[in-house]
Parts: C-alpha cells; sequence; structure tokens
C-alpha cells in the first residue's frame, strides 16, 4: 500500500511538474513561435520527423510547439484562478470562523447560495460579457470558487480557536490577528492545498472546455481547447491536431488529480483508514 | 422538522430569484440584439434601431422587463424569441425532454458498469481488482468530456462509419452523446458505490447474512446494496448539476438539439428570452432536486437536521 502510495505521488508529480517546466521553457525551446508556418511540411503525420516529431497542422504548424506553448494559458489560468479563490476564502474562513457574529451569518448563507449555483449555466450566460479577455475568465472562475474555500476553513477555524495552544496565547496577551496569522493559518492550511491541487485541475478542464465551446480565450491564442476546436473541423485529414491538445489536458490534470489524491491521505489520516 | 424544511425551502426560492436576476442583468450587459436583427437589412437609422428596440420591449427600464419576466416564467408564459418570434415555452417544451432523456440514459448506462464494479471493488478492498478500478476511475476524472467525443466521432463515425457524427435521427445518434457522458460519470460513480458499499458491509447483518449460509450475490445485490441505496441516491442527486452542465457542453459537440443548443445559440445570437428560459428551467430543476434530497436526507438522518 505505502509503495502504492509513493508511485502516486512519482507519477502525479511527475507528469504535472514535467508539464509545468515544459511550459515555462516552451517560449525558448519553440522560439519561432505557434504560428511558424512549414508549407512544405504540411499535414506530416506524427513520428514521422524529427523536425515535427507530433505532425503538423494544415498549415503546416508545428502540433508539438504549438501544444506546448498553448499549455500556457491553460496552467495560467488553472494556478492563478485558484490562487486568487484560495487567498480571498482563506482570508473570508479566518476572519469568519475566529470572529463569528454577523458576518460569519452572512458569509456562509452567501456560500449556500453560490455552492447551488450551475457553474457552466452561469458560465455561458456571462462569456458573452466576459469575452475573451483570459484576465477576466481567471476571475470569474476564482469569484466563482473563493467560497469553497472559506467553508473548509471556517469550519477548521471554530475548531481551532477553542484549542488550549489558542487559548493560552490569548492569555498571554497575543493579540487576535497575530493568533491567526501564527497559531491557526498554518493548522488549518492543509485542507486547502488539497483543494488547490484538485481545483488546479478542474479549472484546466472547465478553461478548455470553455474554449472549445468558443466562450473562453480568444481562438487566435494557442491553447488546447482552442486547437481541439480547430483541429475538428480537419478531423477527417488530420485526426493528430485534435488527439494531442487532448492527450495534454488528461496527462496534466491526471497527474494534478494522482497528486491530490496522495496530498489528501498525506495530510488527512482518516481517509487512509477508510480505504 | 418544520424549521428546518422552511429554511431549505426558503434558499432555495433565493437561489433561484438570484440566478435568475443574474441571467436578466448579464444577458443585458451582453450587447444589443437589434443590432444583430438590423445586421444585412442594408441600411439602417437610428431611428429604425430605435423602434426595434421598442417592438423588442427593450426602452423600458429593466427593474419593469425583470419584473415581466418573473411574472410571466410563474404564468408559463415565457415571451416570444428575439430571433423568429416563436414562442419560447414552445421550443423549451421541444428542448427539455431531449436533454432529460440525453441526461437519464447517460446516468442508468453509467449505473449499469459502475455498481458490479464499485461493489467488486468494495469486496476485494486494496486487491488487484480495487487498485485497477481505482486508476480507471481516475483516468476517467482526468478527461476532458468533449475530447473523448471527438475521439469517438473520429472512430466510430470517420474511420468505421457506424454511427452518425451529430444531429438527431433516430436510436444510433444517442450511442455516442450517451457513451462519452456514461464513461465521464462512472469515473465519480464507481467511487461514490465503492465508498458506501464499504460501510455497509462492514454492518452487523451483512455478517448475519453470510452466516445464515445465503450465497455471496444475494448478500451483496440484495442485502448490501439495498441498505446503501440512499446514500447512493443522495450523492448521485448532488451531482444533477454537474451532469445537466455536462449534457448541455456534449449536446453542442453533438449538435443534440436539447436545452444546451438552444443556450449556446441563444448567447450568440443575444436572444435573452430564451437564454432566460433555458437558464431559469434548468437551474430551477437542480435547485428542487438538491432540495428533495436535503428534505429526504433530513427526514432519514436527524443530525442533518439539527446542524
Amino acid at each position: 500500500m505505502n509503495r502504492l502510495r509513493s508511485l502516486e505521488f512519482i507519477l502525479g508529480a511527475g507528469l504535472s511538474g514535467g508539464m509545468a517546466l515544459a511550459v515555462l521553457l516552451s517560449d525558448w525551446m519553440f522560439a519561432g513561435g505557434a504560428d511558424a508556418m512549414d508549407l512544405a511540411m504540411r499535414l506530416t503525420l506524427p513520428f514521422q520527423s524529427l523536425a515535427h516529431p507530433l505532425g503538423t497542422d494544415p498549415l503546416g504548424r508545428d502540433v508539438l510547439a504549438r501544444v506546448i506553448l498553448g499549455g500556457q494559458v491553460s496552467l495560467t489560468v488553472g494556478l492563478l484562478s485558484v490562487a486568487g479563490a484560495a487567498v480571498a476564502g482563506t482570508f473570508a474562513g479566518l476572519i469568519a470562523g475566529y470572529y463569528r457574529g454577523p458576518w460569519d451569518l452572512v458569509l456562509m448563507r452567501w456560500a449556500d447560495v453560490q455552492l447551488a449555483l450551475p457553474f457552466i449555466l452561469v458560465a455561458i450566460t456571462f462569456a458573452a460579457i466576459l469575452g475573451t479577455d483570459m484576465w477576466k475568465l481567471i476571475a470569474f472562475m476564482a469569484i466563482s470558487q473563493w467560497v469553497q474555500y472559506a467553508r473548509v476553513v471556517r469550519s477548521a477555524t471554530i475548531v481551532l480557536r477553542e484549542r488550549e495552544f489558542v487559548l493560552s496565547a490569548h492569555a498571554v496577551g497575543v493579540r487576535n490577528h497575530a493568533i491567526i496569522w501564527r497559531h491557526i493559518l498554518p493548522n488549518a492550511i492543509a485542507p486547502v492545498l488539497v483543494l488547490m491541487t484538485l481545483n488546479v485541475a478542474n479549472n484546466i478542464l472547465l478553461e478548455s472546455s470553455l474554449t472549445f465551446l468558443g466562450l473562453g480565450i480568444d481562438p487566435l491564442i494557442p491553447s488546447w481547447g482552442g486547437m481541439l476546436s480547430d483541429g475538428r473541423t480537419y478531423l477527417q485529414t488530420a485526426w493528430w491536431v485534435s488527439f494531442f491538445p487532448g492527450l495534454a489536458i488528461m496527462l496534466t490534470v491526471l497527474g494534478l488529480n494522482l497528486l491530490g489524491d496522495w496530498l489528501r491521505d498525506a495530510v488527512d489520516p482518516t481517509t487512509r483508514s477508510q480505504r | 422538522m418544520g424549521r428546518f424544511l422552511l429554511g431549505r425551502l426558503a434558499l432555495a426560492v433565493f437561489v433561484v430569484f438570484v440566478v435568475t436576476l443574474l441571467v436578466a442583468w448579464a444577458v443585458r450587459l451582453s450587447g444589443d440584439p437589434s443590432v444583430m436583427l438590423a445586421e444585412g437589412s442594408g441600411a439602417i437609422t437610428a431611428k429604425d434601431l430605435e423602434n426595434i428596440r421598442a417592438a423588442l420591449g427593450l426602452n423600458r427600464p429593466f427593474s419593469e422587463q425583470y419584473a415581466g419576466f418573473l411574472v410571466g416564467m410563474l404564468t408559463g408564459d415565457m415571451g416570444n424569441s428575439f430571433m423568429g418570434g416563436r414562442a419560447v415555452s414552445g421550443m423549451v417544451r421541444q428542448a427539455l425532454p431531449l436533454t432529460l432523456m440525453l441526461a437519464a440514459l447517460s446516468l442508468a448506462a453509467s449505473l449499469l458498469v459502475s455498481i458490479p464494479l464499485g461493489i467488486r471493488a468494495a469486496v476485494h478492498r486494496g486487491g488487484a481488482a480495487d487498485q485497477a478500478i481505482r486508476i480507471l476511475s481516475l483516468f476517467g476524472l482526468s478527461f476532458p468530456n468533449f475530447w473523448l467525443a471527438i475521439m469517438l466521432v473520429l472512430v466510430f463515425s470517420i474511420t468505421l462509419g457506424w454511427l452518425p457524427p451529430a444531429g438527431a435521427d433516430g436510436p444510433s445518434s444517442l450511442v455516442m452523446p450517451v457513451l462519452t457522458m456514461a464513461t465521464i460519470l462512472s469515473a465519480t460513480n464507481v467511487r461514490l458505490v465503492r465508498t458506501s458499499m464499504l460501510e455497509t458491509l462492514s454492518a452487523q447483518y451483512i455478517m448475519v447474512a453470510r452466516s445464515k449460509g445465503l450465497t455471496e450475490t444475494v448478500v451483496l445485490y440484495k442485502h448490501a446494496l439495498r441498505n446503501c441505496a440512499i446514500p447512493l441516491i443522495t450523492y448521485i442527486g448532488l451531482q444533477f448539476g454537474g451532469l445537466i452542465g455536462g449534457v448541455v457542453v456534449i449536446e453542442r459537440v453533438f449538435n443534440w438539439p436539447g436545452m444546451g443548443s438552444l443556450a449556446f445559440d441563444a448567447v450568440a445570437s443575444r436572444d435573452y428570452p430564451v437564454l432566460q428560459a433555458v437558464v431559469t428551467v434548468l437551474a430551477t430543476m437542480i435547485v428542487l432536486v438538491n432540495l428533495a434530497i436535503d428534505v429526504l436526507y433530513g427526514f432519514v438522518d436527524p443530525r442533518v437536521r439539527a446542524e
């Protein structure tokens, strides 16, 4: 069992880390950019040419370069939307759980409402206003997800504020904000990290779905969802143009899910015993 | 119990209210349908645009338009589409059954696979079958559903030519959308079945049933499965929103003329009444399912009420 757990970690970290590294280095690796055309090599099959290992599309653009460069959008959206939601949600959860009172009540009722809103329907509705701007999409995702973190942190904070070490910090005169920052936050952060890992995976899927449907990122910027929607039009002649971006999404998301699963077991022994 | 019920009901009503307000507000920020309607009809003056807007009722204040929409929804009159003037209620009546059929068939197909697999994983917990099912389910959770859809089209329509790639002509059009949705759903459902079965299997009546000499199949499928039905239905019901969201996306890929296709067309043409109606109807259904589950669970488990 333990060996399987570490395998899960190695595979998860390897897949998501490898993809992140490739994407980080992509501007340097593919200096020609995603739109460089090699007209003589149009519609090259994958694994046939060293210059174009994953083949080329009908315009002669390199599929590998486009997939790796396209990862920039997906990873940026996934990471920043989660970071924004986690910071805002953790802050709100700490304040609400520590001070309680009417704000806590308002926050929790609002969380109930937001969690009951069907995401994809709201996204479709807002898509036309949001346009194809990446930053607006990131903000939209963060706003629709911050309550998840607020809930988790709030319930942890409510338990922690009654614990002896917090009470004794109080007794020796530590200020409230110092207690929250130094004593409560470090003890409440583990479930947040798990939620973040799984949500990066989830948001990469959401971004690519929206972009694929034409409701996300500008189709002229290479992105996994955009490439898939492009590639669909010439599925009959060049299947590899839509196959590889999807594979890239799957491997990245799989890596993050493995990592999230591993992390959940590592920080929470109770789920381990249930297996 | 009375207070609990009232609280849940109030929340449900409030959520539907927030959704309708959000949609009505957002759709009006997204662009002016009169410009789109006027497109391609030659020289258009500002006066013409003003007339179109007046005809669509868009020159009234927002509060008035929204109130009109709410009253209309309550009386079943959803107005007329801006594009072509068809009654929106008729369009919804045509599209909704198609969406629900797709959702129901996908869920049924997924349960047909996930129940036996989940039970097997729970019985042989930690064994090879359990690990294999776990890894398969992780793969399933990592697929973008539209990619799976495209790859199915590549294999079954383009390469083999067995199934139509899109549209809605007869049962053959349903195969690929249902297969796509069922695969994605099974990834979650198999985990849910496994978890609830694990809890049930440790109960004493299971030991009693086994010691009576009942066959393993009877113990698992009659005694255990029945007893974990309630948590299972709850979990699955809570995913109803996700199920509808998935169907909406898949409809677009396969050009299935359901609520999702209606919504996407309405967004593209700024057809306010249609988009408002589609989102309101679907959101209300999702909220009602969640409400039903909350109430059902409150009856069964008093701890939920106390919360």
